[in-house]
């Protein structure tokens, strides 16, 4: 008997195999999107972790230049004899994969990489280790050897050959070892111009990149959620049409527990089947979009993640989960009013889960408290996961009040409406609505993401790009290794007409926050080309005297220092802050003072980077490597670090445009899927309109004006979503996230294009469904007078 | 593996037979080796030897507190190297390792340190003496009269040494025979030092006096094929005299013996394989293995025949080379304190 039922329910899936593909499709899509956020999240986090596997990076005391990138050997040797139980390490660059030269013999044990094999080997072999990836990209003269563990585009190698191969003769940092002995002097007494970093404040990637992985994240969620209503409309529709065949069944005799677990099965092998196809998509989806996250997370945070996908249970189990469970949870409800249906219930099939105007009244009710819950949460929220419950709030909120909304605008064009046909035209639609809402809400869901995020995108780029052109005014930055080369440098640029820029930096906690300060030398450069956020009357001026600092918004923001309070930028110091400076794409906290204040606080330090104003710039660039020696890597040109620094967020946002993109089809799909279901059900009701006279031809046309008219009112409604969804992204997540507020601008013309394809996805929806309806055969709607019960 | 321990394995001779490997002792890759009838030239013979694969300074002394409390001290500093010869900076063949511990009646403590060589951090320099790894050093004007300082986490120790008597060359003038197929090392030893210091200990230091050891030894094959492991003895007797002998532990039970006997004013004299004999009395489980720490020691020729007897038979050096090193009593024929060292033991 369960065979026979399981083949009776099955059956109706044969019978109606768009349902099917609906079902499986909208499963897969809203689990390709998911697992694939998740697939980049586990492989960049994967990544995170054998690079703080083999760099050391937050799990042992470091020991760092107070200033600068580099300590000189003698500095380890002194500390060593000290009684400093330190390993040395040495990084640079190999083209573009990093290298990391250390100590197998003095380095804790599992650090870096091939200590598993001969030390001979390692210590006099030359031996370098890469992942596979990485190792095809190293010179073919080196003997590399593949590593797995070995974090992406990273060598490492003997501390020896990495001085070799990066032409250096001194080391990068120095790993604490967390054994020490008995007695130590202080660091200050043996080399005060290197300072302990203590392991938990080393920047941990893995939290600097939490934001960026709970965006995506959140990506992956509205997707599944548009996914989901897909699910939900297929599997309500698929029961809506099989009340007969239960009644039938139960009639015959199947007891209700058995019916009820058979149908659970039956979703749970589509589901099984949909969420199994979406892996496979979201497999697909992650490998595409990879490397651009890798390039954008290299960019922004320094973090190397790995650009080829492995399959982890992490992210395709979790995915599988969701999905099997969101198919089960959409069935549920439909499964709950099979049981409470009376054995001998009316089969006749419903048009649909008509909503009542209670049902509306619950809608507006439940929009109108996630509303209040919005505001509450953007009022006292904090943090990243406050931020994206107040989105998430806000959004469906929205997606819920859209028919309560919709109702009254249709009613009203119905009243206005002269003829007859459009008065049926505009009360069919209005009859149409709460089977179309769903639909609905995942398009405006998808529209209004889109608008978002289009808003935010831009405004970002507009923003960040005029920021550049501030901060990258100098034509030229040069890097200098010694103290007396920069000296040279200056002399011999100023000499040649040059206008030089040092750049003196310092890292040193401001307001107990990890900062770095700079030292710069005020003039028409800062003063022309940098744009405050928030500044007082002649800031720079102030700065100039040596009377006040400029921060950057992340650390004003941190510290909570706005303007006029005072910052101790070096023990016994303090001064005012005079001015708050937008800084972008930068995680750290910062503190500006003029250069004769920096140099008269902390004399050690020496600059070891110039920015250079000049009317020529290869010249120059030509002259330093001549005269002076300078490598010609130790030179950036502007034009250069810009274009860099531009296609890093070019590339962050492809990412989101690609996963708005998926979006926008999934809705569109929804819609589709909604209207050719529909369609059938509509027959009865289209049957006396078509027997008033009115054409197939016309009722098709008007069917199709109809999706355009849906997809209008949505786009309308869409449009202040969206910039509300914007505004949330700017003003809170993207200060949550990166600790900087960025300004909104509006781009009525991406909106209006935008416009433009959701009407065309509507037309595309509704085109098929309707060509369906133009070529009923008229018996068909005969049979409905003929039918009439 | 780490990739120390597999170092040490390859480079120390003991460890090596310990753990059945047996390729290094044969053939010296290039290495200098050890020639009978040496010629010393001091103070650079106390600098290292590059050339050769390995070498020691390796520093023991039996000490006691005020109330009579007796204490052992070790101090060990290892060059080994991967090839011969010395470069600059990261570049050279040489590593250093070093080993440190005190020993008191219930408790041992023992600690590590590595560095490489063409640093800085560790070396040896004949003249002045300086002997060092990061913040441990052996150091004076002249090898005579020495500081001696190293540390742990948990504990430490700076003393001051005094040699009473000359140097004393092992075997046959400092060239030292390991087997019967002719291995051999050049061994030389400072047995004479008066020494006294702090030992900082976990519950505080303690001011000690006593006489301390100093063996200095370099070779490239230094243990035939067959060879397991060994068992070295340095005894002070109460009367002045001092012996040191070793057995080399065979594949086929067979030991392999040698001592010397050095009179109080430094005269010694060298007794070839057969003359030492050295049997296992009791054994203590330590570090899940079974370690002879109770020894009955003869050499007949001098009418020795006494007991000797760990002060902490818990002397077990956990390292990456682990081995039992610690003070011991003598009894019998004779008394006295000494060291005793055993490698070797599974």
């Amino acid at each position: 008997m369960t065979r026979a039922c399981l083949a009776a329910l099955l059956s109706h899936w044969r019978r109606n195999p768009l349902q099917l593909f609906a079902f499986l499709a909208g499963l897969a899509l809203a689990t390709a999107l998911w697992s694939g956020v998740q697939a980049i999240n586990a492989e960049a986090r994967a990544s995170y972790d054998a690079a703080a596997e083999t760099l050391g990076e937050g799990q042992f005391d470091q020991i760092l230049p107070i200033s600068g990138d580099r300590i000189a050997q003698s500095d380890f040797v002194d500390l060593r004899r000290a009684g400093w139980r330190v390993a040395p390490l040495i990084e640079g660059r190999l083209g573009d994969v990093r290298l990391l030269g250390f100590d197998p013999l003095s380095s804790p044990a599992g650090f870096g990489a091939g200590q598993d094999g001969d030390l001979t080997d390692l210590l006099a072999g030359d031996r370098v280790f890469a992942n596979q990836e990485t190792a095809s990209r190293l010179p073919s003269d080196l003997s590399v050897t593949v590593d797995p563990s070995v974090a992406p585009n990273l060598a490492v190698t003997d501390i020896g050959v990495a001085q070799r191969l990066l032409d250096r003769d001194d080391l990068s940092r120095l790993l604490v070892l967390p054994q020490q002995p008995l007695m130590q002097p202080d660091l200050a007494s043996i080399t005060p111009h290197l300072r302990l970093q203590p392991a938990s404040q080393t920047a941990d990637v893995g939290e600097l990149t939490d934001s960026f992985h709970l965006n995506l994240t959140a990506f992956g969620l509205l997707s599944f959620a548009v996914g989901l209503f897909i699910v939900y409309s297929t599997i309500g529709l698929a029961f809506e049409q099989r009340r007969g065949m239960v009644r039938t069944l139960r009639a015959l005799g199947v007891p209700l527990p058995r019916l009820i677990t058979l149908m659970v099965v039956e979703v749970l092998i589509l589901g099984v089947i949909g969420a199994g196809l979406g892996i496979l998509l979201g497999y697909v989806v992650a490998a595409a979009l990879l490397p651009d996250v890798a390039v954008t997370l290299r960019g922004l945070y320094g973090a190397e993640v790995s650009g080829s996908l492995q399959f982890r249970v992490s992210w395709w189990g979790s995915g599988f989960a969701i999905a099997v469970l969101g198919a089960l949870a959409a069935a549920g409800i439909r499964l709950w009013q099979i049981a409470r249906m009376p054995l001998l219930a009316s089969a006749r099939p419903r048009a649909w889960a008509m909503s009542s105007r209670r049902a509306q009244r619950v809608q507006a009710v439940c929009a109108a408290f996630l509303f209040v819950a919005a505001v509450a949460l953007g009022a006292v929220g904090h943090g990243l996961l406050a931020g994206f419950a107040l989105l998430g709030c806000f959004l469906i909120g929205a997606a819920l009040i859209l028919p309560v909304l919709i109702a009254p605008l249709l009613k009203m064009a119905e009243q206005g409406a002269t003829s007859p046909v459009w008065r049926w035209f505009w009360a069919d639609t209005r009859q149409q609505l709460p089977g179309l809402s769903l639909a609905l809400m995942a398009l405006l869901l998808a529209i209004s993401a889109n608008i978002g995020v289009a808003t935010m995108v831009s405004s970002f780029r507009l923003t960040f790009v005029s920021f550049l052109d501030q901060r990258l005014a100098p034509e030229l930055y040069v890097q200098t290794d010694s103290t007396e080369q920069a000296h040279d440098i200056e002399a011999r640029l100023t000499q040649a007409g040059a206008t030089v820029l040092p750049l003196l930096s310092v890292d040193r906690p401001i307001a107990n926050l990890p900062a770095r300060l700079f030292g710069v030398r005020v003039g028409p450069t800062y003063r022309q080309s940098w744009a405050f956020l928030n500044a007082m009357p002649d800031a720079w001026d102030a700065v100039e005297n040596g009377q006040a600092v400029v921060l950057n918004e992340q650390l004003a923001r941190r510290a909570n220092l706005w303007l006029g309070d005072l910052v101790e930028i070096a023990p016994g110091a303090p001064l005012p802050v005079v001015a708050i400076v937008a800084d972008y794409g930068n995680p750290k906290g910062q503190a500006i003072v003029s250069e004769d204040m920096f140099r008269s606080l902390y004399p050690e330090v020496r600059p070891r980077q110039f920015g250079i104003r000049t009317d020529d710039a290869q010249a120059l660039r030509d002259m330093l490597v001549a005269e002076l020696g300078v490598p010609d890597s130790a030179i950036t040109d502007q034009a250069a670090l810009k274009a860099f620094s531009l296609q890093v967020f070019e590339r962050t946002f492809t990412v989101t445009a690609a996963l708005n993109i998926l979006t926008l089809s999934v809705a569109g799909f929804a819609m589709l899927m909604s209207l050719l279901t529909l369609a059938d059900l509509r027959v009865p009701q289209l049957a006396p309109v078509w027997a008033l006279g009115l054409t197939r031809a016309r009722i098709g046309r008007l069917e199709l004006l109809r999706a355009v008219v849906f997809a209008a009112v949505v786009f309308l409604f869409a449009v202040p979503v969206g910039l509300g969804l914007a505004w949330v992204l700017l003003a809170i997540i993207n200060v949550e996230a990166f600790g900087w507020r960025l300004p909104m601008f509006l781009f009525p013309g991406d909106y209006a294009r935008l416009g433009g394809y959701a009407l065309l996805a509507a037309v595309a929806a509704a085109a098929w469904p309707a060509w369906r309806l133009m070529r009923t055969p008229p018996n068909a709607l005969l049979k409905v007078f003929a039918h009439e019960r | 593996m780490n990739v120390k321990v597999l170092l040490l394995f390859l480079l120390w001779p003991m460890a090596a037979l310990s753990q059945g490997f047996a390729g290094l002792g044969t053939d010296a890759d290039g290495f200098a080796i050890p020639e009978p009838d040496p010629v010393f030239d001091f103070p650079s013979d106390h600098g290292p030897h590059p050339d050769y694969r390995i070498e020691w300074w390796y520093l023991t002394a039996n000490l006691s507190d005020a109330d009579g409390t007796p204490y052992g001290l070790q101090w060990t500093l290892f060059r080994s190297a991967l090839a011969p010869g010395e470069a600059e900076g990261w570049q050279s063949p040489q590593v250093w390792f070093a080993h440190a511990a005190v020993t008191t009646p219930d408790a041992h403590f023992a600690t590590e340190r590595f560095a490489r060589g063409g640093t800085g951090v560790a070396g040896v320099v004949p003249e002045p003496f300086r002997a060092w790894i990061d913040e441990w050093v052996m150091e004076g004007e002249t090898l005579d009269a020495v500081r001696l300082r190293a540390q742990g986490p948990d504990f430490g120790y700076q003393m001051e040494l005094t040699a009473q008597g000359p140097l004393v060359f092992q075997g046959q003038g400092g060239f030292s025979v390991k087997s019967a197929d002719g291995q051999a090392s050049y061994y030389y030893s400072q047995p004479f030092y008066q020494i006294a210091g702090t030992l900082m200990l976990p519950e505080g230091p303690v001011e000690v006096t006593g006489q301390a050891w100093l063996d200095r030894e370099w070779s490239s094959q230094p243990l035939s094929e067959n060879q397991t492991g060994w068992d070295w003895f340095s005894l002070s007797f109460d009367s002045g005299d001092k012996m040191m002998g070793f057995q080399l532990r065979q594949r086929d039970g067979s030991r392999f013996t040698a001592s010397t006997w050095i009179e109080p004013d430094g005269s010694t004299t060298p007794y070839p394989d057969g003359a030492f004999r050295a049997e296992p009395l009791e054994t203590t489980s330590v570090a899940g293995r079974d370690v002879p720490t109770a020894w009955q020691v003869r050499l007949p020729d001098r009418g020795v025949d006494v007991r000797v007897e760990a002060l902490n038979p818990n002397a077990w050096m956990p390292l990456s080379i682990p081995y039992w090193e610690g003070p011991v009593r003598v009894s019998g024929s004779h008394t006295g304190v000494g060291y005793l060292e055993m490698t070797g033991y599974e």
